[in-house]
């Protein structure tokens, strides 16, 4: 097992507020991880420094790619995404006036090409193009049952749709790391366990490796095989779920002191 | 297949613009058309080349860009200057791809710090640009400064003003209709989610930032051999904002409210020239009325196509067998 994705003492100060401090962390090819913390604890900034949205004060993210370790820091946000790293939001950020076809077909932007030229004018080369990428956007969609949907504009879908097209189109990239920001926030039990489902195929299927921030502990504690527990900004503990589960900083951390 | 069914669509359009351009033909021959109603015609189509770019910028890149009439300037000078030392068609042509030359790299210039603002700040900004643009044409002894240029020789009659009206559109729908279109309604929708999905933000932007400004000067071309006279004071913030009212007014992100809009406005303003001072009194209450009853503009984002007119066909021959 390589590590792929490789976080040393990272640091953001927004003015005086300390929102990540000091957090050591790595993922491993191929495996589901969760991050786990009280409201607040940081986990969407964590995030953020990740994928390049917001830049680090200090420390140092490494990405291990096929021409070897990239250092992460200050790189920008859709250079991050194409080195591999798709994302979803944790206040759904889908294209909302385009179709569920288009939202998909924007995220390959990165993994084909087409000549202005050549688009401009409609040669043979760009229809077949088109055709092409057209179709793996709809078999993508397929294996999520959107496949009905396609001509839909993203903004009338039903919510929960909505929380899987985001999850299509963040795969649609072909991502080596894919992070999921609370995807089953707002979700009723039985959408829950649906999206358990689908995540764990899409790891397995995909062979990819998923950071997923939940707060919803079936989810975790079912899917995850470690868990990172932020709070604070700082991390808190690291290991198993059952590890996790005894963990006495933890329990405190949600629960408070013990009277 | 594709190509089958992509080339029945196609034909559809191509059959679309002979016609329009055999009718004005026929109607000039025949007498209707006159040259008032000829100037009308031509003016629109200008205008059509104009607002086709802005709306790209506005409507599809979500940029609200306010100096249009800058890069119209750029294309204007650029052939009134040629055309007026050396007075050949080959001249013309020549000049129309200096224009447009010239005028992307003012837009590079103008867009690289400009397009990292939003919203309201890039109107101002870009607004700036435009009156640089305009001030340094003021002062050139090449461009005769403020009182302009006379006696251009015209080369762009309405059949070349119609071409190019056709192809500027064709260059712009099928720009947005393809990877770098989608990539600029990405940045248009959410700027964030779309830097995620690892599209290069600032890149489309100017992009599309760009090909508006490239048309804007092949507008300006037209303009100038065909009025055979041009000032600075024909490209000002005001020049701007007849565009800007003209891709409001159609409906921003419709090239077909575009066409619709140009053609109203057009006609109401010719309509209205015996009017006097009434004019323009008249002329700002339509426009007042149509936001009023329309806020989203006439055709709101939708377009004209064939394809959805032909599904819409088939559904229904299907329902009735």
């Amino acid at each position: 097992m390589t590590t792929l994705l490789n976080v040393e003492d990272l640091v953001k100060n927004f003015g005086g507020l300390t929102a990540v401090s000091d957090v050591d962390m790595h993922l491993n090819d191929d495996e589901l991880v969760a991050l786990i913390g009280p409201n607040g604890a940081g986990k969407t900034t964590l995030f953020n420094l990740l994928t390049g949205v917001i830049v680090p004060s200090s420390g140092s993210i490494t990405f291990r790619s096929n021409d070897g370790l990239i250092p992460l820091n200050g790189m920008k946000t859709y250079k991050i995404a194409n080195l591999g790293m798709g994302r979803t939001f944790q206040n759904i950020r889908l294209f909302k006036e385009l179709t569920v076809l288009d939202n998909v077909l924007i995220a390959m932007t990165a993994n084909y090409k087409e000549g202005f030229l050549q688009s401009v004018f409609r040669s043979p080369k760009f229809y077949k193009t088109e055709a092409r990428i057209r179709q793996d956007a709809i078999e993508l969609l397929k294996i999520f049952g959107l496949q009905d949907d396609v001509d839909q504009l993203a903004k009338n879908l039903p919510y929960g749709i909505q929380r899987r097209l985001e999850i299509v189109r963040s795969l649609a990239m072909k991502p080596k790391i894919l992070f999921l920001d609370e995807p089953a926030a707002g979700m009723n039990p039985e959408e829950t366990a649906d999206l358990t489902r689908l995540i764990r195929q899409v790891q397995r299927d995909f062979h990819i490796t998923v950071l997923l921030i939940e707060h919803d502990m079936s989810l975790v504690m079912n899917l995850a095989s470690r868990i990172y527990v932020l709070d604070h900004g700082s991390l808190l503990a690291e290991g198993t779920p059952t590890e996790i589960q005894q963990n006495d900083a933890v329990i405190k951390a949600y629960l408070g002191e013990e009277a | 297949m594709i190509l089958k069914a992509n080339l029945k669509y196609n034909i559809c359009w191509l059959i679309l613009m002979v016609a329009g351009f055999y009718l004005m033909n026929a109607l000039i021959l025949v007498g209707v058309i006159d040259s008032f109603l000829e100037n009308m015609v031509v003016t629109i189509g200008i205008n059509i080349i104009l607002a086709v770019g802005l709306n790209l910028v506005i409507g599809f890149a979500g940029q609200f860009s306010l100096g249009h009439a800058g890069f119209m300037a750029v294309g204007a000078y650029a052939t009134a200057i040629m055309i007026s030392k050396t007075p050949t068609a080959g001249a013309f042509y020549l000049s129309i791809i200096v224009g447009v030359i010239v005028a992307i790299i003012a837009a590079l210039i103008v867009g690289f710090p400009t397009l990292r603002l939003r919203g309201d700040y890039l109107a101002i900004a870009t607004m700036g640009a435009a009156e640089i643009i305009r001030i340094i044409i003021n002062n050139l002894k090449i461009t005769n400064g403020p009182s302009g240029m006379f006696n251009i020789p015209q080369f762009a009659t309405w059949p070349v003003v119609y071409i190019m009206v056709c192809v500027t559109t064709i260059i712009i729908v099928n720009f947005i209709h393809s990877r770098g279109g989608r990539a600029a309604l990405a940045v248009r929708e959410d700027e964030i989610a779309a830097e995620s999905m690892g599209i290069n933000v600032f890149k489309w932007k100017l992009a599309a930032f760009v090909l508006g400004a490239a048309t804007a000067a092949v507008a300006g071309s037209m303009q100038a051999s065909y009025l055979q006279t041009i000032a600075p004071s024909n490209f000002n913030i005001m020049e701007s904002i007849a565009i800007l009212i003209i891709v409001v007014l159609g409906g921003v992100g419709s090239i077909t409210g575009t066409f619709v809009a140009a053609t109203i406005l057009g006609v109401v303003d010719a309509a209205l020239q015996n009017f006097g001072a009434l004019r323009m009194v008249i002329y700002a209450l339509v426009l007042i009325l149509i936001m009023i009853f329309k806020p989203s503009g006439i055709m709101g984002s939708k377009e004209l196509s064939f394809k959805r007119l032909f599904n819409r066909k088939n559904k229904k021959v299907g329902a009735k067998s």
